[in-house]
């Protein structure tokens, strides 16, 4: 019994504490896997905010005030990101970012919402998390899932105005995934999708299938899949005479298409992550990783760097730390990161970061933006 | 009909490789009742052997119907080696072990020679040249039917009509015929037996070669594991059509080839591959010996 008063009491110190260590920080809560199988998606999430933090600290803090880091770990698993939400929230945290894996994060989410909590993902990708308006505090800092076929649909819709659409799929699970968003979308904008069909991967051809696009009168082909299957239907396509837009994704934006595809290749558009190797911030981030690490930064580092800017800069534009006043300053503010000039929009993804189409021209891809 | 016509030739098309490959696996099936799973992989060296071929020929100048003759031969005397060797190391040893060996025996090849191309060239989609020029007269139709497709059909009807008549006339095919019936009793009325089954391997070979080069000048890319599916595709149609039976496997090979080309024209290329296997499935259920297969009680 004894104890246990002993235990409750030391609880209640530490409780009392951080109440009052409240006043004078700002308190940026980093839940994410930092053991465990996927430490190695969460832990340079983690490194990105000390830096941050620290350069920001040396500078004097924001609103005269520090920033102290709640560093939690989750390890990617729903059950503990719950305790760890409980627990950043008991500790008055005010803003997060994190978590990592998109399961983690929905698990955690309600309770940031409901304490009000602006919270920012730096590699959550599960398309609801925006898109489903549940959790008007969640905003990130990387492209959700669907971001390519939406991307791939106002493309074909506003600049190819194409009409009648075939859309064909590998039947694995990225390139049927991006299929069934393209459709949607097309579906929701007023389109035809006229051909919705998955193929064989590795099958000896698929003469049957581009005879059916033809058949179907298709004005442009959405592909989701890989490159190898690409560079056959796209050949198969020419030779026969029809020419028609060949729109995919990131799997076949990939110099081996062209080699393969060669002549045949030639307009394919593909969408693919935008570069940000010759951003200045993002060599000069990476650079600093190098510097107190002493390793490459791993993955989702600057899409980290980046969260922390846009949250620790909203705080600062709000002048506080009230969550009206910073989900405003999110959506505002255009911020300078790595990843380039970004904002949010009213869903909570980013605008500026993600994918951008390409298209060969003269046997290399070319961007062609919107 | 234009739509029917133009499924109608893909499926063709498609079913002349699966049959030209079907003939090596009902070959050697019929003489030695193995299933040489390493034959889909001889397929695949055929068309690696040809692209190097062809690509430094064509670095010397030359072009057209000479670079594909000859890079065609090449690969199929390459293949043919091949066959004739995979035999004598693989299988020949193990001629009176149970018949399970010699299976796994086939499996571990065709696994080696994967491997063995993955690592000696690369594991990356390699471009094929066009070798088969698209022909002028057949430019009114070139929507329907490529020059490529007409070559691959006509080639496979030629092979097959030359084999044929090799196995009925020429003193090998006699032997042939009767290594397959009786291979003690052939071998007693003084039949070179080793003889006739390395021939049996160098044509199935040779054939699967032909098969590689036309269909990789068809659709342009290779890499080493084309030859995984492909096989298993033309050892369906070689079950299909009745394994052991020259004209099972090229009947065998059109029917899987018209099977796909309609499931995916008519219905949906999602369900090609449930057609093609359900047919196997249903033919086999009233025919088990295929289509044209015999069915044989165990000799004794």
């Amino acid at each position: 019994m004894k104890r246990l008063i002993g235990c409750l009491m030391a609880l209640s110190i530490m409780l009392f504490a951080g109440g009052v260590y409240a006043a004078d920080t700002i308190k940026l809560g980093v839940p994410g896997a930092h053991s465990g199988d996927l430490a190695s998606y969460g832990l340079p999430s983690a490194n990105a905010a000390k830096l941050v933090v620290d350069d920001i600290n040396a500078k004097g803090g924001i609103l005269g005030k520090k920033v102290e880091i709640l560093q939690e770990d989750d390890q990617c698993k729903p059950e503990v990101a719950a305790n760890v939400g409980n627990k950043l929230v008991s500790e008055g945290v005010d803003v997060v970012m994190g978590h990592i894996c998109s399961g983690a994060t929905k698990a955690a989410l309600n309770i940031y919402n409901d304490a009000k909590i602006v919270t920012m993902s730096p590699s959550a990708t599960n398309v609801d998390l925006t898109k489903s308006g549940d959790y008007p505090n969640f905003f990130r800092t990387i492209s959700p899932d669907d971001a390519q076929a939406a991307l791939q649909v106002d493309f074909v819709i506003n600049t190819l105005k194409a009409k009648k659409i075939a859309v064909i799929h590998d039947k694995g699970d990225y390139g049927k995934g991006l299929a069934e968003f393209a459709k949607g979308y097309f579906e929701k904008e007023g389109t035809e999708v006229v051909l919705f069909e998955g193929i064989t991967t590795g099958a000896v051809d698929y003469s049957a299938v581009v005879q059916k696009i033809r058949r179907n009168k298709a004005d442009a082909v959405v592909y989701g899949g890989y490159h190898p299957e690409a560079a056959k239907i796209v050949s198969q396509m020419k030779k026969k005479k029809m020419d028609i837009f060949f729109v995919s994704d990131d799997g076949v934006r990939d110099e081996t298409f062209i080699k393969v595809a060669g002549e045949y290749a030639e307009g394919v558009y593909a969408t693919g992550p935008i570069d940000t190797s010759t951003n200045p911030m993002a060599i000069a981030a990476v650079e600093q990783h190098k510097k107190v690490y002493g390793s490459e930064p791993g993955a989702f580092y600057l899409n980290a760097y980046a969260a922390v800017l846009c949250l620790l800069n909203a705080v600062e534009k709000a002048g506080s730390t009230d969550y009206d006043a910073v989900t405003k300053a999110l959506t505002t503010e255009w911020v300078e990161t790595p990843l380039g000039k970004i904002s949010f929009d009213e869903r909570g993804d980013a605008k500026g970061i993600g994918f951008s189409m390409y298209q060969v021209r003269g046997g290399v891809y070319v961007e062609v933006g919107e | 009909m234009d739509y029917f016509l133009e499924l109608f030739l893909g499926g063709l098309t498609r079913g002349s490789i699966y049959a030209l490959i079907a003939l090596g696996y009902t070959m050697v099936y019929g003489i030695i009742e193995l299933i040489n799973f390493a034959h889909g992989e001889i397929y695949m060296i055929g068309a690696f052997t040809a692209l190097i071929v062809a690509s430094a020929l064509s670095l010397m100048g030359m072009s057209g119907l000479s670079l594909l003759i000859l890079a065609g031969l090449v690969a199929v005397i390459y293949s043919s080696a091949y066959g004739y060797t995979i035999e004598k190391i693989a299988y020949k040893p193990l001629r009176q072990a149970p018949r399970l060996s010699p299976l796994i025996s086939a499996i571990g090849m065709s696994i080696f020679l994967q491997n063995y191309v993955l690592l000696a060239q690369t594991s990356d989609f390699l471009s094929f040249p066009a070798l088969i020029k698209e022909f002028e007269f057949m430019e009114p139709i070139s929507h329907i039917m490529r020059s490529s497709e007409l070559v691959i059909i006509l080639t496979t009807l030629v092979s097959t009509a030359l084999l044929t008549l090799f196995i009925k006339f020429s003193r090998t095919g006699k032997a042939m015929r009767a290594t397959a019936q009786d291979k003690t009793m052939a071998m007693l009325l003084g039949v070179n037996v080793n003889r006739v089954i390395s021939v049996t391997f160098i044509i199935g070979s040779g054939l699967a070669a032909i098969g590689g080069v036309l269909i990789s000048s068809h659709i342009g890319q290779i890499n080493f594991y084309i030859g995984f599916i492909a096989g298993i595709k033309a050892f369906t149609a070689a079950v299909l059509g009745g394994i052991g039976s020259i004209p099972g496997a090229v009947l065998g090979g059109m029917i899987l080839g018209w099977t796909e080309s309609f499931a995916t024209g008519y219905v949906s290329s999602d369900y090609e591959d449930v057609f093609a296997f359900g047919l196997l499935v249903f033919i086999l259920i009233f025919r088990p010996a295929g289509i044209l297969g015999r069915s044989t009680s165990e000799k004794v």
